[in-house]
């Protein structure tokens, strides 16, 4: 079977920088970070780290009353990162109602939030009398999915992939996957997440949480850093529109790069510790879909969330298939650890990097920790090694707990 | 409570859980066509109503006869009398 080529014609972010690619691409290249001190975490027992990546306040209200009930801020973020992709991508009512427009975006849970609102008022004496019809709506695993569908009347199939760190990348995955083989012409491909402090009490359980940060947010995370001390939690969402080329060329849409390569490699020995085989096994396995080596790979975007296992694992993964030549970041280092956004708002940055020939460091990155793996990593001091004339491919690691091991490879567009 | 007492504290809680316009709140006007609600905003509507007057409304079988937010005063009327 002849598989098509699929490509990007739309970019839609909420981020922790604001509202839009635009103002999500100007804090990583302006190298800002977005982690600030969280007064409410200061009121949860137990939690010992005190920063996050918030979302800054957005106007929801521009999202109709009709819709708006079911969403969750999950939902919010996903549908207003959605109608920038489409906006961009020139997507009207037409190829909504068509069939041949999908939608895939994944959550890591449904709303924590109204999770917990609902038992708390429930707890109270036990009655569902005050329980409105909204509730289910936000609590569903595919609400983020369904909202975005039903807010611009989508027709075509509908998915919520569920990996945490890596259901935004198994998103891009899929949906190039089914636009390859035919199924679909168009599809949103995405990821969200709302912040909650159970979120961060998640990894801080672990020992996987930044906590000596707390009075300097802004110098964590610091992936592969020698002075790292976990990860931070961030909120957001990434939708990315791909399409066939050859439905983007009839319709005349502006392409702004190109999915080549997606693998996703289970990785069985612990449901929470890395293994960098698999890692290693998984670059090489999308490279192969791309049909590339890697010699040709320019750039790798690393998943990197500053925790001291996956960091370690993945530097050694990276330079088992790409020794010490290829430029390697992170960008966790600006927006914290975005989970099932995060997959989805690095591809955006990914792709614009490979677009303008201009990448981002690591935020916070000026001593590479000794056990991390020799790697060509880009620092905050490395203005030198960040501008090229061309960069033409590019590889997206996300990996997440459960043993979820995906890989993306991006082309920087040509005829 | 008096009947106007009654009036605004419904309307006031309608604007508020479906963000309707103050001055949008005649009584002739449909819930549906006119205010924009639907099945499920019913349901909500009934929770609403019980929370902002402490009584239970929702198996009451005349509020499926419900059309204008005239007929939401009404029946709010009829019930605060019948417990009083």
């Amino acid at each position: 079977m002849q598989l098509k080529r699929v490509v990007i014609t739309g970019m839609g972010a909420i981020s922790p920088f604001g509202s839009g690619v635009a103002e999500l691409l100007s804090g990583l290249y302006q190298m800002r970070s977005a982690v600030r001190y969280c007064s409410e975490m200061n009121s949860v027992a137990g939690l010992r780290c005190m920063v996050a990546a918030r979302v800054p306040a957005l106007d929801v209200k521009q999202i109709p009353r009709k819709f708006r009930r079911s969403m969750s801020n999950m939902s919010i973020y996903a549908v207003l990162a959605a109608a920038e992709a489409m906006q961009q991508g020139q997507i009207g009512e037409q190829e909504c109602g068509s069939g041949r427009l999908g939608v895939a975006v994944g959550s890591t849970l449904a709303s924590t939030a109204t999770s917990e609102d609902f038992f708390n008022d429930y707890s109270s004496d036990h009655s569902l009398e005050r329980m409105k019809t909204s509730l289910f709506f936000k609590l569903m695993n595919h609400t983020c999915a369904a909202n975005v569908a039903q807010t611009f009347s989508i027709r075509g199939r509908l998915l919520a992939p569920s990996a945490a760190c890596a259901t935004g990348s198994q998103t891009i995955g899929y949906g190039y996957e089914m636009i390859a083989a035919g199924h679909q012409d168009m599809m949103l491909c995405g990821g969200a997440d709302e912040y909650h402090p159970l979120t961060s009490a998640t990894f801080d359980i672990m020992n996987a949480g930044s906590n000596g940060y707390n009075d300097k947010p802004q110098q964590t995370p610091r992936p592969f850093s020698a002075e790292r001390d976990g990860m931070v939690c961030g909120e957001g969402s990434g939708v990315l529109l791909l399409e066939s080329l050859s439905s983007a060329l009839e319709r005349g849409a502006t392409i702004l790069g190109e999915v080549v390569g997606f693998a996703s490699l289970t990785d069985t020995g612990n449901i929470a510790n890395p293994d960098s085989a698999v890692m290693a096994d998984c670059m090489r396995l999308a490279m192969k879909d791309a049909k590339v080596v890697a010699e040709q790979i320019d750039y790798v975007n690393a998943h990197a969330t500053a925790t001291e296992q996956g960091d370690i694992a993945e530097s050694q993964a990276i330079a088992a298939v790409f020794g010490d030549k290829t430029a390697v970041s992170s960008l966790k280092g600006h927006l914290g650890h975005t989970l099932a956004a995060s997959g989805a708002l690095e591809s955006i940055a990914t792709l614009d990097m490979l677009r303008c020939g201009q990448l981002v460091p690591t935020l916070n990155l000026t001593e590479v920790d000794t056990r991390c793996a020799s790697l060509n990593y880009l620092k905050c001091d490395d203005s030198d090694k960040l501008g090229r004339d061309t960069f033409n491919y590019a590889l997206k690691n996300n990996f997440a707990l459960g043993g979820v091991n995906t890989s993306l490879v991006f082309r920087r567009y040509t005829k | 409570m008096t009947e106007q007492e009654i009036i605004e504290t419904i309307n006031a809680a309608l604007v508020e859980e479906f963000e309707l316009d103050a001055a949008d709140m005649k009584p002739e006007l449909s819930i549906y066509q006119d205010l924009g609600l639907d099945s499920l905003d019913t349901v909500d509507m009934v929770i609403v109503l019980e929370g902002a007057f402490k009584f239970k409304i929702r198996e009451e079988a005349e509020i499926k006869q419900i059309r204008t937010l005239g007929d939401i005063h009404k029946f709010v009327q009829r019930k605060l009398n019948a417990e009083a």
